[in-house]
């Protein structure tokens, strides 16, 4: 008990400061942030296996992320039977192309030795290859998107449940871990952030505009929903029952009777938006505690043991015989997938995927802060490093505000230095986390909640 | 004359473009690997740091304009960026001061260092948004074109006009000037080659007496002044928004890295290569083969290899390329 002290008391800590937003601002936002924070949290656990565990840096969070979210859309929205008549075909026989590329390419790989004829035969395979495909595909692609532009124009998906998309976003994510992985994973570690960080950009202009297959910057909108919704349960009994029953104290001070029904109608609306957010709450907290199992269980595990010394020492790692280079491969590839569960996560909670908004600074940056400030290398610190700085990047603003106000206290309303800082509050933010960074660095390098390691 | 005006399509188009754009990767690249090589990091605060000079440039010129005081045909943003080096270069000390110093002396590895040049980048981003605003701002000035494409239509008779702004010539005029000052600096000055020696091999370089501090100072000296004019140079051909500057430090990377990371020529070339595979492989090519193929031959489509929204993409995919073929980029890297 008293060595894990400081974990409690931090996530104490953590939770007043969460429940003091939803006293002092409302709870609708304290558990909007909250949520929040869990995904966070899913975030920085995927990318503390990769760099707390192994020492690798993944700059490609953005990249894991936005799969994710094009999991969420392909698997639960309602596939368009119009679309898929139009050009169905050409995007499935362009998809076969693309796995007949890769297995061409593979087969000269193996078969032959390496030479300058392979690489101007692979080089050729490629580009041939592509150019078959753009030739087969782009009456489809146009085919597809003319079917009803404003609403569809695209594919969609297979009409499933929309949890089931948390399961394959961590498949999409892995998979494109595993490629990034095989081609990227031998670079010194930061080549390897840069050339991840690119290839995250190149994941986003993709999905950003190849309309057919999630409408790209038209945005998909409306996704299905793991939680009830909010006008559905404003009409149902049992919830305003229990609304009432909650609300009792306060109704009961109301005498008149048109009043009270007012009052109850307008906590009905009130519970109704919380109680989604918390049906959200419990799905996250459900998957972050299943998550925190695992990865504390591998992290003490002999695998555990084996990751931290080739994280610590290569050379004397791969001289006791274990294989690096694939371990480094396995976790690069488990931690992204994590990432892509979180990148579902956010769509279905957010019930809309917008390619346009998966930016660097919010998706892998502060994913990286939030690994840095909580401990890398310890869960619980990667959690809570989730939590603190989701909390401070909302919060920053009011802060900021408030501070802005008293150091200009002395000036009028409308003096232009004022008036400028006021408009600016919103930058505070990045100012916060910055200084949060280098002072974190500066001063606890390994982050609020230190790596503990106890042979059990 | 078809083929002359096909000629003049592409150098409209794609070279001057290019070109221009290149110069302004070029120096960014240059600034990229003076820090890969001396400092020892990949330095994830280029974009910001540019559009910090950027801004003081723009801050100059808001200030001699209001007293009256111009270049006239040339915009007066020149007449500000020796200025705003002289403040970036106070930043760029302070910075290195107040953060990078210690992890320099406690000889942390290059990621902790790149890790801090994030939490740098976060600070620089909001002291610029802050200061300055995060809206788009445009503050060129003097004459807007060296030749119209309509006076030289009339000039030559041709079909295709080919118009080359001022702020292309600028960029290019000065980019040449400051990368040979550069390498003439690097290459036959005394402190150039002990910069050399000291990004070759530290300690060999202790040994033989060279001033560790002076060789940091001037590195962030140099580094200011390839900041202050690489944004200001971007700011003026296209416009100033501290997003977009934050954005260009991928490209920018891609070069440095292209080019060989550590290596200035390389990073130099880099930057040509990234323009022009940007420019040629998103560029429709249809009036190019409309000038140069008889009639019945005429293309259906744009004859485009990739849609301009890859444009970015593109210079990325060189880069995996690159790093896959070739780790230590077209001309080998780590050789200041």
């Amino acid at each position: 008990m008293r060595k894990n002290l400081n974990v409690i008391a931090a996530y104490s800590i953590m939770m007043g400061l969460i429940i003091l937003v939803g006293i002092f601002q409302s709870w609708n936002i304290a558990l909007s942030i909250f949520n929040l924070c869990l995904i966070s949290a899913v975030m920085t656990m995927g990318a503390n296996i990769q760099w707390g565990y192994a020492g690798l840096i993944n700059f490609g969070i953005m990249g894991f992320t936005a799969l994710g979210g094009l999991a969420a859309v392909l698997i639960s929205v309602n596939p368009v039977q119009e679309a898929w008549s139009a050009g169905g075909t050409n995007i499935l026989l362009s998809l076969f192309l693309i796995i007949g590329i890769v297995l061409a390419v593979r087969f000269v790989l193996k078969r032959y030795q390496k030479s300058k004829i392979r690489n101007y035969v692979i080089a050729a395979i490629i580009i041939s290859g592509i150019i078959i495909i753009r030739l087969v595909s782009e009456p489809g692609i146009e085919a597809i998107e003319e079917v009803n532009p404003a609403r569809t124009g695209f594919l969609g998906g297979l009409g499933l449940p929309i949890i089931f998309s948390w399961i394959v976003g961590a498949f999409f994510a892995g998979g494109l871990a595993f490629v990034i992985g095989k081609v990227a994973l031998g670079l010194r570690a930061d080549y390897l952030a840069i050339a991840t960080l690119l290839i995250s950009e190149i994941v986003i202009a993709i999905i950003k505009h190849e309309d057919w297959l999630t409408r790209g910057v038209k945005n998909v909108i409306g996704l299905k929903r793991p939680a009830p919704y909010e006008v559905n349960l404003q009409q149902t009994d049992w919830f305003i029952n229990l609304v009432e029953k909650f609300n009792s104290g306060k109704l009961a001070l109301i005498s008149d009777i048109i009043e009270r029904q007012a009052a109850l109608n307008q906590f009905v609306i009130e519970g109704s938006s919380i109680f989604v957010k918390l049906c959200y709450s419990g799905l996250f907290l459900v998957v972050v505690i299943i998550l925190l199992i695992l990865t504390q269980k591998a992290l003490y595990s002999p695998w555990g043991r084996m990751m931290r010394a080739i994280r610590d020492n290569e050379e004397a790692a791969n001289a006791m015989g274990k294989n690096v280079v694939k371990q480094h491969l396995l976790i690069f590839v488990l931690g992204s997938a994590i990432v892509g569960i979180a990148g579902a996560m956010l769509v279905t909670q957010d019930g809309l995927f917008t390619p346009g908004s998966y930016r660097p600074l919010r998706y892998t940056f502060l994913i990286w802060v939030m690994v840095i400030v909580g401990g890398s290398g310890n869960n619980f610190g990667a959690i809570l490093g989730g939590f603190v700085v989701w909390f401070l990047w909302i919060e920053a603003a009011p802060i900021g505000l408030y501070l802005v106000n008293l150091t200009t206290a002395g000036l009028e309303d409308t003096h232009f230095l004022k008036v400028h800082l006021i408009e600016s509050v919103p930058y505070f933010r990045f100012l916060m986390m910055g200084i949060g960074l280098l002072l974190i660095m500066r001063y606890r390098p390994k982050g609020i909640l230190p790596e503990k390691i106890e042979i059990k | 004359m078809d083929f002359l005006n096909a000629l003049i399509l592409l150098l409209n188009y794609i070279f001057v473009p290019a070109l221009a754009y290149g110069s302004q990767l070029a120096i960014g690249a240059i600034f990229v690997t003076l820090i890969y090589g001396i400092l020892r990091f990949a330095n994830f605060a280029t974009g910001d740091m540019m559009s910090f000079g950027t801004m003081i440039a723009i801050f100059f010129t808001w200030y001699f304009k209001s007293i009256g005081l111009s270049l006239g045909f040339l915009p007066t943003a020149l007449l500000a960026i020796p200025f705003a080096i002289l403040f970036m270069g106070l930043y760029m000390l302070i910075i290195d001061k107040f953060v990078f110093k210690y992890y320099r002396l406690n000889k942390s590895p290059p990621v902790q260092l790149a890790m801090v040049s994030i939490g740098v980048m976060f600070v620089t981003q909001a002291v610029v948004r802050i200061i300055i605003g995060p809206s788009d701002r445009r503050f060129f000035d003097g004459e807007k074109f060296l030749i119209r494409a309509s006076e030289f239509k009339d000039m030559t008779g041709l079909n295709e006009g080919l118009a080359i702004k001022s702020t292309q010539v600028i960029t290019i005029v000065v980019t040449i000037i400051l990368v040979s000052i550069l390498f003439w600096f690097l290459n036959k000055t005394k402190t150039g080659k002990s910069m050399r020696a000291y990004s070759d091999n530290e300690d060999l370089a202790l040994l033989s007496g060279i001033d560790p501090k002076k060789i940091v100072m001037i590195t962030w000296m140099i580094a200011a002044i390839l900041a202050t004019i690489g944004g200001v140079l971007y700011g003026l051909d296209k416009s100033f928004k501290p997003f977009t500057y934050f954005n260009n430090m991928l490209p920018i990377f891609a070069a440095a890295i292209v080019g060989g990371i550590g290596n200035p020529f390389g990073a130099f070339l880099g930057g040509y290569v990234i323009a022009f595979s940007e420019i040629l492989l998103t560029y429709a090519y249809k009036k190019f083969f409309m000038y140069m193929l008889p009639e019945s031959m005429e293309p259906d489509g744009l004859i485009q290899l990739l849609s301009t929204d890859y444009k970015f993409a593109v210079s990325f995919s060189i880069l995996v390329i690159v790093l896959l073929y070739r780790p230590s980029g077209i001309f080998k890297g780590k050789i200041l």
